[in-house]
């Protein structure tokens, strides 16, 4: 399986994902966001950081960059996307995902270990977890307050389009393991199409039990499937 | 022709930072206050003599980059 992974001034994930990716045996190739061209890849990963220092809006500024264009007309194709964080945040202000991530509710940069709960486990991405399975996950994050309007909303819930929503380590999904004010707890979503997806947290960080835990490579896992 | 633009939150749009800078407002004594919404300013000009293409311009930047329509209203100003 072939990865790209776009590089922006300010993106600090990029090399963590590249690891992720080479433990889960994809062959991956760095592309950065002033190229025009894409190599082949059945994977594009947008990842995490401060792309641009989050100027204007987050992600606004990426998801107006040169290599965006290719990464539209791949994911249009049929490509696998992936977005963790900024990357989620680049992906809605591109339009290949709907809604937005607003500032946090409590105005926090907030960096630590929450829990997730696995909503869809029928996609590329998911499909090595099992459904409600509660997964131990880090955010890092200052704008990750998921919005969107509520035809949206409808149309997530009615198509099964969410991936992963906020809990406690119980799996309750409540007000209380809400970190960031999202809309429903929501912590990841996928198109209509379900071949990409945009979350918050951080699977790639979660694959070497050594540093974490390997929560997040049935991810990838779930992607080489 | 020089535009001023200012990008506010949409009305429904919970706007965090509005709501601490009117807390404050109100323990300076600030009383009579009702409500605060905090937006962006942006003054742009653009090599265009017709007010009517100019404009057109400037709605095109704010649709395109200035403002996220998902949350966001624009108005557009002459200066």
């Amino acid at each position: 399986m072939k990865s790209s992974v776009i590089v922006f001034p300010g993106s600090n994930c990029d090399r963590d994902i590249a690891v992720a990716l080479k433990k889960m045996q994809f062959k991956n190739q760095m592309v950065w966001h002033k190229e025009t061209k894409l190599p082949k890849s059945d994977l594009i990963v947008v990842p995490g950081g401060f792309s641009y220092g989050d100027y204007l809006r987050s992600g606004a500024i990426a998801g107006k960059s040169l290599i965006i264009e290719e990464v539209i007309k791949n994911a249009n194709d049929g490509c696998l996307v992936l977005g963790i964080c900024n990357g989620f945040q680049i992906l809605t202000e591109t339009g290949l995902l709907k809604g937005t991530l607003l500032r946090n509710k409590n105005l926090k940069f907030i960096n630590k270990d929450i829990h997730v709960k696995v909503i869809n486990n029928e996609t590329n991405f998911s499909n090595k977890y099992n459904k409600d399975q509660v997964l131990k996950i880090n955010i890092a994050h200052n704008e990750g307050n998921f919005f969107t309007d509520n035809s949206h909303l409808e149309e997530l819930k009615k198509n099964n389009l969410i991936a992963f929503k906020y809990c406690n380590d119980k799996g309750d999904i409540n007000y209380d393991s809400n970190p960031n004010g999202s809309l429903e707890n929501i912590a990841g979503i996928y198109n209509n199409k379900k071949n990409i997806l945009g979350m918050m947290p951080h699977p790639e960080r979660m694959v070497d039990s050594l540093i974490s835990n390997t929560d997040g490579a049935n991810l990838f896992a779930s992607l080489m499937n | 022709m020089k535009f001023s633009i200012t990008v506010t939150l949409k009305k429904d749009v919970l706007d965090p930072q509005g709501k601490v800078v009117q807390n404050t407002l109100i323990n300076l004594g600030m009383n009579s206050l009702k409500t605060v919404r905090q937006g962006k300013y942006f003054e742009i000009e653009v090599d265009e003599t017709d007010q009517a293409k100019a404009e057109k311009k400037v709605d095109e930047m704010c649709k395109k980059l200035l403002a996220n329509l998902t949350i966001e209203d624009y108005k557009i100003n002459n200066l």
